[in-house]
C-alpha cells in the first residue's frame, strides 16, 4: 500500500494539470457558444453551390 | 464644478474649534495623518477620507445640507467611493451623455434606464428599490430581477443621476447606465466566472468522491490510522479551492445580507459549508470524528449548477427584449444637399435629428422613425410586429426605426429619434411589464425571506437538542438542516417563468404592457370583442363586382379606380386598391360631389361613379334596373359606376373580416372561454360579422354604458373577463375589464393604456398568449408546490437526523433544479411551437 503515497500526490498534479487546461478552455473562449459549432459543421464547405477549392486550383492549371 | 470653491482642504488656521474625532460625514475615526474638510453650513467640518469629501462635496453641491441636520444615523463610509468613480459617474450629469438612456418628462423630471451589477437574489432587488426610493428626488423605481434593469424616475431638481449611481455603491451594488452592449459584455463576464468555478468546484469534487469512498470502505473494513489520516488531509487539500474560489459568491452574498441587516438565501448556505468544513478541519486534525469534504464539494457544485442554469434561463427569457433593445443599427447614411447633387454621409444614429434625411439601402435596417420621402418597397416589421409578411410601402407612409427595408432603396425624412421612437416606447413598456411582479410573485418573496430566518432558528435549537442528546451528531444534523431546505425554489423559480413567459408572449405579437395582468389572462373566463372593428379590418374592402353592361371586370375596375384615383374616400382607396394598377386609363374633369360621388370624363363620355342616390340623381339609367341591381347580392355597402346613359357596374364594399379571426376565435374557444361581441353597429352587421366567425353571443346597438352595464352583470356573475377593443375610443370600457387588449398599428402604441398590445393584424397571437398564460401560472403554481412539499418533509427529516449532509447537498440542489428546469419549459415549448412556422 507504500505506493499510495506516490500515486495520490501524482494525480493531485493531475487535477491541478486539469484545472488549468480547463481554465485556459474557459479563458479562450472554448465554452462562449456551445450551440453554434454543432451548426457549423453541418454547413460544411462540401456544398454545391461552393466549388470546392482543390477544383478551383485545378481550373487555374 | 463651482461647489470646489466652497471646499477648503487642509486649512489649519481655519480648524474647528471643536475637538472633532470622528469624520463629520459617516462618524468613523479621523486618521491623524490625513486633515480633509468640507465647508458645511458656514463651518468647516472635517472627513475622514477623500471619499466621505467627495460625497459631502456631492450633497453639498446638489444643495442637499439639510440632510446633514436631519439625518438620524451616520451614512455608510463613501470609502469605497474612490474620487475617481464620482468623476466618472459625474460624467453621466451632463445632458449630451444621458440622451442615448434618459428620458425628459415634464417639468424636471427624468427617467433613465439603468443596469445593476451584483444583484443575487429577488430580495437584493427589495433592498435597492428600497434604498433608492429612500432618496430625496427619487420619483419611482423599479428594478427588473430577469435582466437586472432598473427603470428610476426622478427629479432632476432634486437629485442628479451620479448620486443615484452613487447611492447604489454605496450599499454595495454598481449601476451603469444601461447599454445593449456593455449589458452584454457584463453578462459574458459573468458566465465565464461562473463556468469557472462551476468547472473547478466539478474537477476537485470528483477527486475528493474518490478519497471519500476510499474513506468510507476503509470505515468498514478496517484501514491504517496513518493512510486514513493521509487520505483526509488530501481531501482537505482539495477541498480548500473549492471553498475558497468557487463557494465565494455566497459568502458574498451572505456578507452583503448580513451588513445590511436582513437574512437572504446565502446565508443558510454559507452557514452550511463553513460548519461542516470547520468540522471536518477539526476531525482531520484531532484523528477523530467525521470529514464532510465530500458533502461540502457536492453542495458547492450543484448549487453552482442550479445556478448557472437560472443564469442561463434569465438570459433565453430576455433574449426579446435583448434583439429589440440592439434592433437599430449603429451607423446611418444621412443625405446632405450638396448643390444639386446629393452628398452621402456615414453618421452614428445617435447623431440623427427630426428632420434629417437618410437613405436606406435594400437590407439595410431602419435607423429611426420617419416617413418615406421616395421610393417604393417592402419593409419587414416581423421584430415589432410577430408579423413575418414584409408590408408594401411607398412614399409618405411610416417607417418605423428596427424594420428592415427588404427590396428597394428609400429615402426617409427622420421624425423621431432615441427615446422618443415606437421602438423605445415598446422597449418602455415591456421594461415595465417585467419589472412589476405579480401577486404570486410578490407572496413567494415574501415567504422565502421569513422561510430562510425560521431555518437558521431551527438550526440552532435542533443543534442545541442534539448537543444534549447526542453530542457527537450535532454537526452533521446541524449541516443537514441548513442544506437541506431550499428558499431557491420559493423564490428563485417563479421570476424565471415570467421572464420566460414575457419573451415568448412577445415573440407571439402579444405585448405585455403590465406585468402583473399574466395571471389575470391565465384564469379568464370570457372574452370579449367589444367592436366589429377588432374582428374585421375595420376599413372597406370589396367584395364583389356584377357587371352590368359588355365590359370585362377588370376594365370597369379600372375605370372605376381612375375616377376614385384622386379620392381620400374609405371606398374610393378600398376601390384603388383592389384595381391595384399600375396604369390607369386618363381621365379629365373630375368632379367631386363630398359624400356621394364622382363625375369625370373618360373616353370621350361622361362617367359617374357613387352611391346608388347619386347615380340616380345624375345618370339617365334606368331607376328600375338601378334598383333592382342595388338589391341583388351580398350585403355591404354598394357603390355603382355609370356613364350618362347606362349603369355599368355594381361594386360591393364589406368590412373585411381579419384573415385568421374565424380560427381565433374557434382556439379560444377550445381553450374554455366563451367568446362575446359587444359592438354599436347594427344587429344585422354585428350578426353577421358573428355568425362568419362563429360567435354565438352578440350585443348590439350598445352605447358604451351599455357595454360597461354588460361587463359588470359579467363580473357579479364571478366571470373574469378580458377585452379587446381598439384602446383609445372605448377606454371605460377597456378600464373596466379584468384584462385589456389593445388591437394597434405599431406606430400608434403610445396612446394605448392596455393592460396587453396586440401588435398586428393576428388575433391568433390572442389564443397563443392566452395558453402561455396558462401555462406560466401552472408552473410557478408547480414550482411553488413542489417547493412547499419539499421542504415540509426535509426538514422535519433532517432535524430528527435521518439525512446525512450529502443527500442534503444532494437534494436540496437537485430540488432547485427541478423547479429552474421545470421554468425553462416554456421557453422550449415556445421553440418547439415556433419552428414549424418559421
Amino acid at each position: 500500500m507504500e505506493i499510495i503515497y506516490l500515486l495520490i500526490p501524482v494525480s493531485l498534479l493531475l487535477v491541478g494539470l486539469m484545472v488549468w487546461v480547463f481554465l485556459w478552455a474557459v479563458r479562450s473562449g472554448q465554452f462562449d457558444d456551445l450551440e453554434g459549432p454543432a451548426h457549423r459543421i453541418l454547413m460544411d464547405d462540401d456544398s454545391p453551390t461552393i466549388e470546392p477549392p482543390d477544383e478551383e486550383e485545378k481550373n487555374k492549371e | 464644478m463651482t461647489s470646489a470653491e466652497t471646499v477648503t482642504e487642509a486649512v489649519a488656521d481655519r480648524a474647528d474649534t471643536r475637538a472633532a474625532t470622528t469624520c463629520f460625514h459617516c462618524g468613523l475615526p479621523l486618521p491623524a495623518e490625513l486633515d480633509l474638510r468640507v465647508a458645511i453650513e458656514g463651518r468647516d467640518e472635517p472627513m475622514c477620507c477623500h471619499g466621505c469629501q467627495a460625497v459631502a462635496q456631492a450633497i453639498i453641491a446638489a444643495g442637499h445640507g439639510g440632510f446633514y441636520r436631519y439625518r438620524t444615523h451616520m451614512p455608510p463610509s463613501g470609502r469605497e467611493l474612490v474620487p475617481d468613480f464620482i468623476v466618472q459617474t459625474r460624467v453621466y450629469d451632463h445632458p449630451d451623455v444621458q440622451k442615448s438612456f434618459v428620458r425628459a418628462e415634464a417639468g424636471s423630471v427624468r427617467e433613465a434606464a439603468l443596469i445593476l451589477e451584483g444583484i443575487t437574489c429577488a430580495a437584493c432587488i427589495w433592498l435597492n428599490e428600497r434604498h433608492l426610493a429612500q432618496l430625496p428626488g427619487v420619483l419611482d423605481v423599479q428594478i427588473n430581477y430577469a435582466t437586472h434593469r432598473a427603470r428610476i424616475r426622478w427629479d432632476e431638481k432634486r437629485l442628479r443621476l451620479s448620486e443615484i449611481l452613487q447611492a447604489v455603491r454605496a450599499i454595495g451594488y454598481e449601476a451603469h447606465p444601461y447599454d445593449p452592449q456593455r449589458q452584454q459584455q457584463a453578462f459574458e463576464r459573468e458566465r465565464r466566472t461562473h463556468l469557472r468555478r462551476l468547472g473547478v468546484a466539478g474537477v476537485l469534487g470528483m477527486q475528493v468522491m474518490m478519497l471519500s469512498i476510499a474513506l468510507y470502505v476503509g470505515d468498514w473494513s478496517g484501514m491504517e490510522t496513518a493512510l486514513r489520516s493521509f487520505l483526509r488531509w488530501t481531501g482537505l487539500l482539495l477541498t480548500a479551492p473549492v471553498l475558497l474560489y468557487s463557494a465565494a459568491p455566497f459568502y458574498r452574498g451572505a456578507w452583503r445580507d448580513l451588513r445590511n441587516r436582513r437574512i437572504g438565501m446565502d446565508v443558510p448556505v454559507t452557514l452550511g459549508i463553513l460548519v461542516a468544513f470547520a468540522g471536518s478541519l477539526s476531525a482531520t486534525w484531532s484523528g477523530q470524528g467525521e470529514v464532510y469534504n465530500d458533502s461540502v464539494v457536492m453542495f458547492v457544485f450543484l448549487l453552482l449548477l442550479s445556478r448557472y442554469f437560472e443564469i442561463m434561463a434569465r438570459k433565453r427569457g430576455a433574449e426579446t427584449a435583448e434583439r429589440l433593445g440592439q434592433a437599430l443599427p449603429a451607423m446611418a447614411t444621412r443625405l446632405l444637399p450638396d448643390g444639386d447633387q446629393e452628398q452621402q454621409d456615414v453618421v452614428p444614429v445617435a447623431d440623427l435629428g427630426p428632420g434629417d434625411r437618410v437613405l436606406i439601402r435594400a437590407g439595410e435596417t431602419v435607423p429611426a422613425d420617419g416617413q418615406i420621402e421616395s421610393g417604393n418597397s417592402s419593409v419587414n416589421e416581423a421584430l415589432l410586429t410577430g408579423e413575418s409578411t414584409p408590408l408594401r410601402k411607398h412614399a409618405g407612409d411610416e417607417l418605423v426605426g428596427g424594420s428592415i427595408n427588404v427590396e428597394s432603396p428609400l429615402t426617409m425624412t427622420v421624425t423621431h429619434v432615441g427615446m422618443d421612437t415606437v421602438l423605445a416606447r415598446i422597449l418602455r413598456l415591456l421594461e415595465r411589464a417585467q419589472s412589476q411582479k405579480p401577486a404570486i410573485t410578490r407572496l413567494a418573496d415574501r415567504t422565502a425571506s421569513w422561510f430562510v430566518s425560521g431555518v437558521i432558528l431551527a438550526a440552532i435549537v435542533v443543534g442545541l437538542y442534539w448537543w444534549q442528546q447526542a453530542p457527537e451528531a450535532w454537526l452533521p444534523i446541524v449541516v443537514s438542516v441548513l442544506v437541506v431546505t431550499c428558499p431557491c425554489a420559493l423564490s428563485l423559480a417563479t421570476p424565471t417563468a415570467l421572464s420566460a413567459a414575457t419573451g415568448a408572449l412577445m415573440a407571439s405579437g402579444l405585448l405585455p404592457a403590465r406585468g402583473n395582468r399574466l395571471e389575470t389572462l391565465a384564469r379568464c373566463t370570457h372574452l370579449v370583442f367589444d367592436k366589429t372593428g377588432t374582428l374585421t379590418r375595420g376599413e372597406p374592402a370589396l367584395s364583389a363586382i356584377h357587371t352590368l353592361s359588355g365590359l370585362s371586370e377588370q376594365e370597369l375596375l379600372h375605370r372605376a379606380a381612375a375616377l376614385e384615383g384622386q379620392s381620400e374616400h374609405p371606398l374610393g382607396k378600398a376601390i384603388c386598391r383592389a384595381a391595384n394598377a399600375r396604369e390607369l386609363p386618363g381621365v379629365s374633369g373630375l368632379e367631386n360631389y363630398p359624400g356621394a360621388g364622382i363625375r369625370g370624363r373618360l373616353d370621350g363620355r361622361t362617367w359617374y361613379i357613387g352611391s346608388p342616390d347619386f347615380i340616380g340623381q345624375h345618370s339617365k339609367a334606368d331607376a328600375s334596373a338601378l334598383q333592382r341591381a342595388s338589391e341583388q347580392g351580398l350585403p355591404g355597402t354598394r357603390v355603382v359606376l355609370a356613364d350618362t346613359d347606362r349603369l355599368h357596374a355594381l361594386f360591393i364594399l364589406q368590412d373585411a373580416l381579419r384573415p385568421d379571426a374565424r380560427a381565433s376565435v374557434e382556439a379560444l374557444k377550445q381553450g374554455g372561454k366563451q367568446v362575446l361581441l359587444l359592438t354599436g353597429d347594427n344587429l344585422q352587421a354585428a350578426r353577421q360579422v358573428a355568425d362568419q366567425v362563429g360567435i354565438d353571443s352578440v350585443h348590439a346597438d350598445m352605447s358604451p354604458q351599455d357595454k360597461l352595464d354588460v361587463l359588470q352583470a359579467l363580473q357579479r356573475k364571478g366571470a373574469v373577463v378580458a377585452m379587446v377593443g381598439d384602446g383609445i375610443n372605448d377606454a371605460p370600457v377597456l378600464a373596466a375589464a379584468d384584462v385589456s387588449i389593445a388591437m394597434h398599428d405599431a406606430a400608434h402604441i403610445s396612446h394605448a393604456s392596455a393592460d396587453m398590445i396586440l401588435m398586428s393584424d393576428q388575433l391568433g397571437a390572442l389564443a397563443e398568449g392566452a395558453a402561455i398564460a396558462r401555462k406560466t401560472l401552472q408552473i410557478i403554481r408547480q414550482n411553488l408546490s413542489w417547493a412547499i412539499a419539499y421542504n415540509l418533509i426535509a426538514l422535519p427529516a433532517a432535524a430528527l437526523g435521518y439525512v446525512a449532509p450529502w443527500m442534503a447537498a444532494i437534494g436540496m440542489s437537485s430540488s432547485s433544479l427541478l423547479v429552474v428546469l421545470n421554468a425553462l419549459r416554456l421557453t422550449r415549448n415556445r421553440r418547439a411551437h415556433t419552428s414549424p412556422a418559421g
